[in-house]
């Protein structure tokens, strides 16, 4: 049911794991529906996004749209990572099966989490950048059960 | 490959298919007609269903084949509603019922006006008998609880249901796809009404199944257009599929004991090895009263699906109830009956086994599961979050 790539990404993730002290971390999804995704930022006073890591609770789709998403982004400047869509990541992955598309959308909205959330910290505004309506905040996971 | 998932399907026995094989290439006679070879046919069709009846107890004219288990259970629902609603419109199932029973039951309410009630289950899925008493009304007609579920393997307390409905004199059917010829089954000794079953889960063929109907029972027929098994269920006979069921619901019924008594022996053996030697994990479904083959787990902070694919290419077949295997949003319905949160309920590791399932199977199943649980776990925010609140 999955493409090659999306196996190889599931079977070999890319980046996984956290950056202490990052820019920017985003966390979306919810454990209700399954699919939670947490990006880490680390980007450079030229807002070039040096290293980029993630930690994933899903399935095999939202692991690969994770993993491709964090490729996508590496060494890229904010701009540029902003124009990373959910499109890019499904077919960067040779797409994906139509129930999962919903993975690829967490995927970007990760990576929107974790750079607004380094705009923040950063007091400055990311121009088309909005707020990510599905970025979990601790009482909101609460809520949930 | 070993394969851990006998409750979705069974490999069809061997001697099975050998008996099949005639009825399609030279017993090939539809069993409706006069000529010989048709004569053989009937002839393979009631031996079938006598065999059938010995098991349950039941007499052979109380059986009627079907194409499955969900038909028995769509049947035996809708056909019981329409006969006795000039009695009342008032049917009561339980919250954990496949969903031929449930989605039946949707239909029924939609749009035959019916009135259904939902048990709730503790917490390891059996049914609260004194809530099932509080629920009679005047108007109730059906009584529809599973012998055995299908996903956490408890079993219900069927002969204390079977007396309640005796007493009040409701109907009381049965969904027993994953119990007939597992575990033992008395229809009488139960007072069950209605009974339904299915081929290809006791290694018989697909597309077969079977609804015990009790004398005296007046429903009516489900598929119309023929007088086959007594006019109440048209279409020209599965000859095949009725003699393979009949066939592998023998042989499941004569192995009953002992190869029950293996798969608990296993079963259980696997439950503790899980239990002891993976963290944050969970056994889903009432320990002892349990199908002799189904084991269920739930790994804290990982997802099934992950899970399943990782297993998978290890050679190993199970199942999950966590939502991406279904493609809905919200994991099994049975799992978030038993009280189980979201996140819990989506790492859910079903795993049923065979009478040809071998303590090797289970000793390498279990080796891999740790390793695929500690690798999942070490990309899960939930687990980084775990680990550092309780550092």
């Amino acid at each position: 049911m999955y493409s090659e790539k999306v196996m190889d990404h599931f079977q070999n993730p890319r980046n996984v794991g956290e950056i202490e002290n990052a820019s920017g971390v985003g966390t979306v999804g919810n454990a209700k529906c399954g699919d939670i995704m947490r990006m880490y930022l680390d980007i450079d006073d030229k807002g070039v996004i040096q290293d980029v890591k993630f930690k994933t609770f899903g399935c095999g789709a939202a692991v690969a749209t994770s993993s491709m998403a964090t490729e996508l982004v590496k060494g890229k400047t904010i701009q540029e990572a902003l124009e990373v869509t959910n499109k890019a990541v499904m077919e960067a992955l040779d797409g994906l099966p139509k129930v999962k598309v919903h993975c690829s959308l967490l995927a970007e909205e990760a990576i929107h989490a974790a750079l607004w959330d380094y705009a923040e910290k950063h007091q400055i505004k990311i121009e088309g950048l909005d707020k990510p309506k599905s970025d979990i905040s601790e009482e909101e996971e609460e809520e949930e059960y | 490959m070993i394969y851990l998932d006998n409750a979705a399907t069974t490999k069809t026995a061997p001697e099975v298919v050998e008996a099949m094989i005639p009825y399609f290439s030279e017993m090939y006679g539809n069993p409706s007609s006069i000529y010989e070879i048709a004569g053989r046919s009937k002839e393979a069709i009631d031996k079938s269903r006598a065999r059938i009846a010995e098991i349950l107890g039941a007499k052979p004219e109380e059986i009627y084949f079907t194409a499955g288990g969900s038909e028995a259970d769509n049947w035996a629902l809708t056909a019981a509603f329409e006969a006795y609603k000039s009695k009342g419109n008032h049917i009561i199932t339980t919250k954990i019922e496949h969903h031929a029973i449930l989605h039946t039951c949707e239909y029924l309410e939609k749009e035959r006006g019916a009135k259904v009630t939902y048990l709730d289950v503790d917490e390891n899925g059996v049914v609260k008998i004194e809530e099932l008493e509080k629920a009679i009304t005047p108007e109730t007609i059906l009584i529809s609880i599973m012998y055995a579920n299908n996903e956490i393997g408890t079993i219900q307390p069927i002969k204390e249901i079977g007396m309640i409905a005796k007493e009040h004199n409701i109907l009381f059917h049965t969904d027993a796809v994953q119990a007939f010829a597992q575990v033992p089954i008395n229809v009488d000794e139960n007072n069950i009404d209605m009974l339904s079953s299915s081929g290809h889960k006791i290694n018989g063929p697909k597309g077969i199944g079977f609804l015990y109907i009790r004398k005296g029972v007046k429903i009516r027929s489900f598929v119309h257009g023929g007088a086959q098994e007594r006019k109440r269920r048209a279409g020209t006979e599965n000859v095949p599929g009725i003699v393979g069921y009949g066939v592998a619901a023998k042989r499941a019924a004569d192995s009953m004991e002992s190869r029950t008594q293996r798969e608990i022996e296993l079963r259980d053996y696997m439950i503790e090895r899980i239990l002891k030697e993976v963290p944050y994990c969970r056994l889903n479904g009432d320990p002892v009263k349990r199908l002799p083959n189904n084991v269920n787990i739930s790994f804290q902070f990982i997802e099934g699906e992950s899970l399943l694919i990782m297993l998978d290419m290890e050679g190993i077949a199970a199942s999950s109830g966590s939502a991406c295997t279904s493609g809905s949003l919200d994991p099994s319905h049975v799992l978030l009956a038993i009280g189980l949160p979201h996140e819990i309920a989506h790492g859910s590791l079903r795993m049923t086994l065979s009478e040809e399932t071998t303590k090797e199977d289970i000793d390498y199943t279990i080796d891999k599961i740790k390793g695929i649980v500690e690798r999942l776990r070490s990309m899960s925010p939930l687990y980084e979050d775990f680990i550092k609140k309780h550092k």
